[in-house]
């Protein structure tokens, strides 16, 4: 009897099934997208020129650190995505990428557009990206995540860093600006996924992440999603009072602030049938409008700015 | 042909052929890209492409 047999291990090496679609799935180009646009405005707003080129290469850079981001959290996640419904079909619980492949292409693409941003752009930038990827893998997906209720709330910081190393790239140096924008992006996190978790928390408590609506209940989501959205508008708007940003960004921001505001209460005020599961989700679509406006107003602010002169 | 020897090994089959050579494609362009962002960026920079701020 041979010991393949003894064991009941297959030795037989195996044959990747997967397409590229199943590598570009282990991105999470939504997530990517929305990091690409948050650093593309984090580059736009930067003062003096930055070259074309260079900001194509840093925005790369970014997205690909963000893509790796997202590949080794599905590597580490792999177990519970098998469990909920909104993740089963990613490409390790599917069967189309091993968990060794996944950690590999994710350590590859970490390791280039670090370099990369480093070797071609700046070491503030490549550090800040390094450090980027690391607190999202290490501090949110490998502590924070399976540990507490506050999870998405510290771990939204990786999130919220994409526009301050585009800045970064294109100054060498760091200033207020980012920071606020940093601020937006980190106070907007809570709201957003706390909205979706209301509506997910079964997924979440079958998969036995301490989402706060699993850990905490519902009520006490709702009135902490109220809580944050008051901060993340008044955060939101700051930056035009103290003359950061122009008065069409501080309006814009009013406007989809109050919106936030009204949806955020109607969440805390429907607790249960239909109602309630509607407020959530239409806070949940309408939170990613809200971050996409607030910084597509301050990337058309500069654009229009950049025109003005060319026009006249 | 009947007589043709059958290969020794794993043989894949058309579909992983087809997926392995997708991904080798999409490899080489990866490659491609890398290298042509190089190429431009030295360009771009010229002499200063030595210049390596902290």
């Amino acid at each position: 009897m041979s010991v393949v047999e003894h064991h009941g291990l297959d030795l037989s090496p195996r044959i990747s099934e997967a397409e590229v679609g199943d590598y570009i799935a282990l991105l999470k180009p939504r997530v990517m997208s929305l990091v690409i646009f948050t650093a593309l405005v984090g580059l736009v707003i930067a003062p003096g020129h930055f070259h074309p080129v260079m900001a194509f290469t840093s925005l790369l850079c970014i997205a690909v650190g963000a893509g790796a981001s997202g590949a080794l959290n599905m590597w580490y996640e792999s177990d519970v995505d098998a469990l909920m419904t909104r993740t089963a079909n990613r490409p390790i619980p599917r069967g189309r990428v091993t968990r060794p492949e996944a950690l590999a292409f994710a350590l590859t693409l970490a390791f280039f557009s670090v370099m990369t941003l480093g070797i071609l752009v700046n070491w503030l930038a490549g550090g800040l990206l390094a450090f980027t990827i690391a607190f999202y893998v290490v501090i949110y997906t490998m502590v924070l995540k399976r540990w507490t209720a506050q999870n998405i709330v510290i771990g939204g910081a990786a999130g919220a860093l994409p526009p301050v190393v585009a800045w970064a790239a294109a100054t060498g140096s760091l200033s207020v600006e980012p920071l606020l924008l940093f601020l937006i992006i980190f106070f907007w996190t809570p709201p957003h996924f706390w909205a979706l978790a209301l509506f997910r928390s079964d997924d979440y408590a079958r998969a036995g992440i301490p989402m706060l609506p699993v850990v905490a209940g519902p009520d006490v989501t709702r009135l902490q999603i109220l809580l944050y959205t008051l901060v993340l508008v008044a955060v939101a708007v700051s930056p035009w009072p103290l003359g950061y940003f122009d008065a069409i960004y501080g309006i814009t921001s009013l406007v989809l602030g109050a919106g936030m505001l009204v949806l955020a209460f109607e969440v805390y005020r429907h607790r249960e049938g239909s109602l309630a599961l509607r407020a959530t989700r239409r806070l949940f679509a309408f939170s990613i409008l809200y971050l996409f406006g607030l910084f597509a107003t301050l990337l058309l602010e500069v654009v229009v700015r950049a025109a003005i002169p060319l026009i006249w | 042909m009947e007589n043709e020897p059958k290969p020794e090994g794993i043989v894949l089959t058309e579909a992983q052929k087809k997926r392995r050579r997708e991904r080798s494609i999409a490899i080489a362009l990866a490659l491609g890209v890398l290298v042509a962002l190089f190429f431009a960026v030295t360009i771009v920079k010229g002499p200063a492409v030595l210049v390596r701020p902290m």
